[in-house]
């Protein structure tokens, strides 16, 4: 947070999500799971216990047959930038374990520093934060397939999704030794961007004119979730259904209609 | 908790809150020193020796 | 066998009816212990805490007895920096129930972290914006107040006491005894204060935020005052308890007395306060959040507006008018319903801030998640019950705790 005022031309890394592209297909989910060395146990059926960076919601507009309608609302961590970095979690941490970044707007999770106390988690609106409630155990021979850029996380600590930081890693060290500051668009991509089949994911900095979540986020059906609650959050959503925008916010029973008149 | 952690900044925000942490552990602590010298001096002195 | 032991004139049950009880709420602490080493070695999946329940019994109980035990704090700032001089004739052992209460609390949360051994990050990395972090520092500080004020309790001791700098110590601790007592209150005022920060921060849980003043929120003086109201009807309740369990009278009814009125008058002004930040919540804060009062309080099988009525009108309002009333604290049956009532309604208060706020589904696309604590995190709840007990009951029987117990009972 001190570093605020250091960087005027700050990168802020986001996403926009095409709701009406995703079809569900969990590969997004998948992905992220290989790429961060998110550990699974034998039985996944409690999603309370299940660490899952990224999650797909199923919407439903709640309607009969034949009006019904469901949308896949995939969540990863918001990244919120909320006023001035205060986003909810980093200003609750009380061993300055998660920070926002300046430099890219990636709120950053210090594993090792943290001691479990879990008050991020009771922050987070999304519940984007996961605890390790049981140590991991890879099934036999799997180690040896762990992705050796991103450290394993123990029992008692909190993890969430990083927008695959160790590859923004890997990417500025590459374009260091090539004499670069700058990081082309593709050069730096999240594991579920590039698994989606449907393309709806797309990542990239948002203060960049030349990225496409520059001008993704700004159409007019465009969203993030619980705007109202000042979090800033740097994952944008397109949907040109009402009912999936209207299902991003909490509104009283008029704000809705007046805003769309 | 002190200044020469990585993430300590001089703002006002740790001014005042390790301000009032040092100022209190302050005052436990020379209180605390004090009733043990001074009882240390007393019983040099041989006060405080009576039995029932 | 241990008659050496007992203070000068004062009568106590035979030794072997006393260990008899210290071995039956022994059993029970222990197994409690069998349940927090459960949780050391095998982890808090021996909890029924989920992704959702971040938060859950501990931290309740945690908020809970901190909150009981401001009846420490409170009746030290009477009587050593407002002047209550009558106050000196309960005040060890609200010393001693805050000493109980806040040693319990700390065991909790030694539980509670996810890495107990890493639990010194949070003083070495400190993030002073942080309300736990205000909550860390000021809770071991102040528990270091009230080990200094019990110690000069336990120097009393007949036969510690005949060590001359024993009682040369404790004599010394007496003497400036209202300088540790008012840097307790200072210390408590902020802890207890951002515990209620704790919650009042949370901008992404419209159940539990709080607009407020600077960086403290108004759950951070609702907190306090709500500690300052009901820690001392807990202290009143325990020596109550502590009546009927001996057969004895231990303290005079004008001390009490003068203790409820106190407590009863800061119980009505709260319970005002609390009326107003709820009312203020409800139409302001909360829509602007996009979530109306009701919502808080429906579609779900627990949490219905009745927790609200238990908490205001049952644990505030009825309690507040009996204390307050000269009538209401001098009937026993008033004077026991008004303290049980007070510390129902405080730890109903400290029950939402932490449990409901949790539960209250944020994302309009999810429900209510529902929790019950497993029997490792119920025992290690009672656990410092019965440690409580223990403690309570070999002070009583060793110590001097209370000064008019041997007038009362010639």
């Amino acid at each position: 947070m001190k570093e605020e005022h250091k960087h005027k031309k700050t990168r802020r890394y986001g996403m926009v999500i095409d709701l009406d592209k995703c079809t569900g297909c969990g590969a997004c989910m998948v992905a992220c799971m290989a790429e961060n060395n998110v550990p699974f146990r034998e039985d996944e059926t409690d999603k309370l216990l299940s660490l899952t960076w990224l999650r797909i919601y199923r919407l439903t507009n709640g309607k009969p047959f034949p009006e019904t309608d469901i949308c896949y609302l995939p969540r990863p961590c918001m990244h919120c930038e909320g006023h001035h970095g205060h986003s909810p979690c980093v200003s609750v941490c009380p061993a300055t374990v998660t920070d926002y970044d300046w430099e890219t707007g990636i709120v950053s999770q210090i594993y090792t520093r943290c001691f479990g106390c879990r008050y991020c988690m009771a922050a987070c609106p999304y519940h984007a934060r996961y605890f390790n409630w049981w140590d991991p155990v890879w099934p036999e021979g799997m180690k040896q397939y762990l992705n050796p850029n991103v450290s394993v996380r123990m029992r008692g600590v909190v993890e969430k999704c990083s927008f695959c930081f160790p590859r923004y890693q890997v990417a500025s060290e590459k374009a260091h030794a090539e004499g670069r500051r700058e990081l082309e668009e593709e050069e730096y991509q999240t594991a579920c961007t590039q698994a989606c089949p449907a393309g709806a994911i797309t990542f990239g900095d948002l203060n960049n004119p030349k990225h496409a979540v520059y001008k993704l986020k700004k159409s007019p059906n465009a969203f993030r979730l619980l705007e109202k609650l000042g979090t800033n959050p740097k994952v944008y959503y397109i949907s040109s259904r009402e009912w999936v925008r209207r299902a991003g916010d909490n509104y009283l029973e008029h704000e809705f209609k007046e805003q769309k008149v | 908790m002190f200044p020469f952690s990585f993430e300590w900044v001089w703002d006002a925000g740790h001014m005042v809150f390790h301000g009032g942490l040092w100022y209190a552990l302050g005052i436990i602590g020379l209180g605390m020193t004090y009733c043990i010298g001074k009882a240390v001096l007393d019983t040099l002195e041989g006060k405080g020796g009576h039995h029932d | 066998m241990d008659s050496e032991l007992i203070p000068r004139g004062v009568k106590r049950c035979p030794l072997g009816q006393f260990s008899l009880w210290i071995g039956i709420v022994g059993v029970v602490l222990l197994w409690g212990v069998y349940a927090m080493f459960l949780c050391w070695f095998k982890g808090l999946n021996q909890t029924n805490m989920n992704d959702s329940y971040g938060f859950a019994l501990w931290i309740w109980a945690d908020l809970a007895v901190i909150a009981l035990g401001g009846g420490a704090f409170f009746t030290g700032f009477l009587r050593y920096i407002v002047g209550k001089d009558e106050l000196k004739n309960i005040i060890n052992y609200a010393v001693l129930i805050g000493f109980i209460c806040y040693s319990s609390a700390l065991l909790i949360l030694a539980i509670d972290v996810g890495q107990p051994l890493r639990a010194w990050h949070i003083f070495w990395h400190a993030n002073v914006h942080s309300m736990l972090t205000e909550v860390a520092f000021c809770l071991s500080c102040y528990f270091g107040v009230l080990t200094i004020e019990y110690i000069p309790l336990v120097l009393e001791n007949r036969q510690i006491d005949k060590v001359p700098f024993f009682h040369n110590l404790g004599h010394n601790m007496h003497e400036i005894m209202a300088v540790f007592a008012a840097t307790g209150a200072f210390l408590s005022f902020f802890h207890q204060g951002s515990l209620g920060g704790v919650a009042g921060v949370l901008f992404g849980r419209p159940f539990g935020y709080r607009e407020g003043v600077l960086v403290w929120p108004w759950t951070f003086f609702l907190f306090t005052w709500s500690a300052a109201a009901c820690g001392p009807c807990f202290t009143i309740l325990i020596t109550k308890i502590t009546e009927v369990i001996t057969g004895k009278k231990l303290v005079k009814d004008n001390v009490i007395d003068l203790l409820a009125k106190i407590s009863g008058w800061m119980l009505a002004t709260y319970i005002i306060a609390k009326i107003i930040d709820t009312w203020y919540w409800a139409v302001v804060t909360a829509p602007s959040m996009g979530f109306t009062l009701m919502e808080f309080y429906s579609n779900n099988p627990f949490y219905g507006i009745w927790i609200l009525f238990l908490e205001i009108v049952l644990g505030g309002i009825v309690p507040a008018g009996i204390l307050i009333t000269q009538k209401g604290r001098s009937s026993s049956f008033a004077l026991w319903t008004a303290v049980i009532l007070a510390v129902i309604g405080v730890s109903v208060n400290r029950w939402v801030m932490v449990l409901q706020v949790m539960a209250v589904p944020v994302l309009p696309f999810e429900t209510w998640p529902m929790y019950l604590p497993s029997w490792q995190e119920v025992a290690t709840t009672i656990l410092p019950v019965a440690y409580g007990i223990i403690l309570i009951m070999l002070s009583h029987r060793y110590l001097p705790i209370f000064p008019q117990e041997q007038e009362l009972n010639p």
